[in-house]
């Protein structure tokens, strides 16, 4: 049965208003294809990068500040030229966005599953509950992102015991990227919630017994999950531009695990001296992957919108 | 309403002549001084601040001469005895007058076991007062280079110290607190007007300096440190800066062909190198192995014939700086041209000789290196990590803020450190000798930087020996026996010679450039 519904359920999807209006958008489909391309690219980077520049041994001092190939002084192996230590740009590029992405992702879902939660109990709850959560959201609000995850990487990198730091620095990046956004989430999905819970089939549920939190996962969730994705698109792009802030900063992900955010400061010494290749190239990466993926959370924004079909 | 407009006018035109008339100079560095006590913390950046602001007997100028200061005249006595006649009429900036026991009560406070100065009065035994004006100093031995060291003796002011509670210093960098790490009376060009610590120090002139034809025509100076190298450089092109040092060495062609801006470049008397705890029976990094492979002297020859000096001078230092194999650099006495050639690069042989002292496979050890304090200090040490992987040893690489830095390799934290960088600046080898090379301890406060605890009798033996010779000929030829056995045994690291860059608007008229790249305020002229 449930085999059986997968073709089903491609077919559903095909036929759908919201893929009608992904193939209308040419705009949509380069969008699409260009993050696909990334992502693909990020999450085999280890495999099919050209160099791979995490083990040390493999890197020339001397083949350092090699601009890229098709400039006088270039080198064939090195397409996009390589940085000051001797490593090649293009596969830099490659290892950095996969390390970006992955904050990325990871933030945005954590994120997500806090908002969507607080939202839920917030919304179905109602009282006091609703209130202290909205009133928290809202001093949160007052709030810059980029000044919350600051501050939370400052306090965990005095708590953190400093070998420890490379180790553990990921996942700090990513939890107060994460703490910094939910906001958008709870206030979405409280509004939606709102709204579903006077609706006859959670009226029906509540009179069979069904306990809350059984209500709010299984019948609610389900029904507020489109203004979510919507968020969460655009919300990636963000998180993934708070990431490279804070490594642009100098207080992003360690140093030995090079995101774009990295990549550009390192670079960006090297900027005034005519070496532009080393901060050029990951900045382009990084304008394109927001770009596309900020295209595809205006798209997917307007497909879900009922007034504008 | 044709007053008001008149008044205005008067006052914009006033404004316009104050501004005019101001001579602010901005210059910036790559990191913040490490604190004003003038006895701690023995760092050239933040020891040329403290001589902007406190002075010394005998004062050394930015051609290295020794010039008069607080004392106009000295001459020895007998071999053991120096005579200084003092200057009369100092005031210090809280216009307490400056006498002969703020002489006496300095070189106390200087000799304090938590000092980080020692060096310049560790010879002397005892300061006389002859009468008011005149003092003698006795010292431990004949020390046939005492001016010299006092060049590096700041002098407080007694009944201030006592006052404020702060009449010994305390070492340490990160949150020091002391009084006298804090506030500053001296008797200098310049007087503090405001600090704070990584942000902002502004100084101004001391309006009653004995020195009454000073040669800077600053009224106010303004120094904050910029972390970031292209940041730095973008602060100067933009004005917003007079001043700035270093100048990143891959931005010096570029700054040579802007208009308006003008690099001054020279050797600095400093050698790079690195250094290895010797004295730990187990190293940091291999808990629970009962192993400090560093106390073989197979594996730091190793280190040494793995790094490649000449990769790091053409790509990192960008063909400006001076490899070399010596501790001390050209222009210091006591340099040799034969120890400054480097043993040569071999991975090779350091795999051999890695797998002879038992450690085939290599090892993994943190290197702590500064990131904001010596001409691309952390580009060096990320440039080493590979070469030192491939003849099998893994560094981890702690780059850090210079304060925090020189805490944890210095004495405050216990040496906690396996493999550091560090560099030292010195007029005479026996500096080098008496703080790097010699057993910690071995006379009181020597090894003071030795952070990882070299120590060869031999070597203590001659460095005891060069304080006392007074014939420079027989004195070089100990040098060179001492740093022959130091380089023999790979006891450190040598690296090389950074080179000195600065660069000013053309809104300076002149800052000399002083080859121990101390920015001397007294000189600075602006236009």
């Amino acid at each position: 049965m449930a085999v059986a519904s997968v073709p089903g359920a491609v077919r559903r999807f095909v036929d759908s208003d919201v893929f009608y209006s992904f193939r209308r958008s040419k705009v949509t489909m380069a969008a699409a294809a260009v993050t696909f391309v990334i992502v693909i690219c990020s999450v085999l980077a280890p495999w099919i990068v050209p160099h791979n520049t995490y083990d040390v041994r493999s890197l020339n001092l001397l083949d350092a500040f090699t601009p890229p190939v098709w400039i006088e002084g270039g080198k064939p192996q090195y397409l996009l030229g390589t940085d000051d230590q001797g490593r090649d740009v293009f596969s830099t590029i490659m290892l950095g966005a996969r390390v970006s992405l992955l904050v990325g992702f990871c933030a945005t879902l954590f994120a997500m599953t806090i908002g969507v939660f607080l939202g839920l109990v917030s919304g179905y709850i109602g009282g006091t509950t609703d209130a202290v959560i909205m009133r928290v959201a809202d001093v949160k609000l007052s709030f810059p992102a980029i000044l919350i995850a600051l501050l939370i990487d400052g306090v965990a990198r005095g708590i953190i015991p400093r070998d420890m730091h490379d180790d553990l620095a990921l996942y700090v990046v990513i939890f107060s990227i994460g703490i910094s956004n939910w906001v958008a989430y709870a206030r979405t999905v409280r509004g939606s919630t709102l709204v579903e819970k006077n609706k006859e089939y959670v009226q029906a549920a509540r009179i069979i017994g069904l306990h809350p939190l059984t209500i709010m996962i299984r019948h609610v969730l389900p029904n507020v999950m489109g203004p979510v994705l919507v968020i969460g698109t655009l919300g990636l792009a963000g998180a993934i531009l708070a990431e490279a802030t804070l490594s642009f900063l100098g207080v992003g992900v360690p140093g030995t695990q090079p995101s774009l955010g990295t990549l550009i400061r390192v670079g960006n010494n090297f900027l005034f001296s005519g070496e532009w290749w080393m901060t050029i190239f990951p900045g382009v990466m990084l304008v394109i992957l927001v770009l596309a993926v900020n295209l595809l959370g205006d798209w997917l924004r307007d497909a879900l919108n009922p007034k504008l079909r | 309403m044709r007053k008001i407009m008149t008044a205005t006018a008067v006052a914009v035109a006033l404004a316009a002549y104050g501004m005019a008339e101001a001579k602010t100079f901005r210059f910036s560095s790559s990191g913040d001084i490490n604190g004003l006590d003038p006895h701690v913390n023995n760092e050239a950046p933040t020891n040329a601040m403290k001589n902007n602001l406190y002075e010394t007997l005998i004062f050394r100028d930015y051609q290295l001469k020794l010039l008069p200061a607080l004392a106009t005249e000295w001459r020895q006595v007998d071999p053991t005895t120096w005579r200084f006649t003092l200057r009369q009429g100092v005031k210090f900036h809280d216009g307490t007058p400056f006498t002969a026991d703020d002489v006496i009560f300095s070189v106390k406070r200087n000799q304090h076991e938590q000092g980080g100065m020692r060096t310049a009065t560790l010879t002397i035994k005892e300061v006389r007062k002859v009468d008011d004006k005149t003092i003698d100093m006795v010292t431990e031995g004949p020390n046939p280079i005492l001016d010299q060291d006092l060049s590096a003796l700041f002098i407080m002011s007694k009944p201030w110290s006592e006052k404020n509670n702060t009449a010994t210093p305390v070492r340490g960098i990160v949150g020091n607190e002391s009084y006298a790490n804090t506030h500053v009376n001296g008797t200098g060009p310049f007087k503090l007007l405001d600090r704070v610590p990584d942000t902002r120090t502004v100084l101004v002139p001391n309006e009653n300096w004995w020195n009454k034809q000073p040669q800077h025509n600053l009224t106010r100076v303004e120094f904050r440190p910029i972390a970031n190298a292209a940041t730095r450089v973008a602060a100067l092109l933009s004005g917003e800066v007079d001043m700035m040092y270093p100048v990143p060495l891959q931005d010096i062609p570029r700054l040579e062909r802007t208009a308006g801006v003008k690099v001054l470049q020279g050797p600095e008397l400093r050698v790079v190198f690195l250094g290895m705890d010797q004295w730990r029976d187990e190293l940091l990094d291999m808990p629970g192995s009962g192993k400090n492979p560093f106390k073989d002297k197979r594996v730091r020859e190793a280190f040494y014939k793995a790094i490649d000096a000449e990769a790091i001078k053409r790509v990192v230092m960008r063909n400006v700086s001076i490899p070399t194999g010596e501790m001390v650099g050209r222009g210091a006495t006591g340099y040799s041209k034969e120890l400054e050639s480097r043993y040569p690069f071999d991975p090779d042989g350091a795999k051999k000789l890695l797998a002879d002292a038992g450690y085939p496979g290599g090892f993994t050890v943190t290197l702590d290196c500064p990131n904001d304090r010596y001409v691309n200090d952390e580009a060096t040490c990320q440039a080493i990590v590979p070469m030192l992987a491939r003849v099998g040893v893994t560094v981890k690489l702690n780059a850090q803020t210079k304060s925090k830095h020189f805490d944890k390799i210095g004495t405050r934290s216990g040496n906690n450190t396996s493999f550091y960088m560090l560099g030292w600046g010195t007029y005479d080898a026996y500096d080098m000798l008496y703080n790097i090379v010699m057993t910690v301890n071995a006379t009181p406060g020597a090894g003071s930087n030795n952070s990882g605890r070299y120590s060869n009798a031999k070597v203590d033996e001659l460095t005891k020996l060069i304080r006392v010779e007074t014939d420079q000929e027989k004195r070089n030829k100990l040098i060179y026996d001492a740093m022959k056995i130091h380089k023999e045994d790979f006891g450190h690291i040598p690296l090389h010679q950074p080179p000195l860059a600065w660069a000013t608007r053309d809104t300076v008229a002149s800052v000399p450039q002083s080859p121990n790249d101390y920015v001397m305020l007294r000189y600075v002229k602006m236009k």
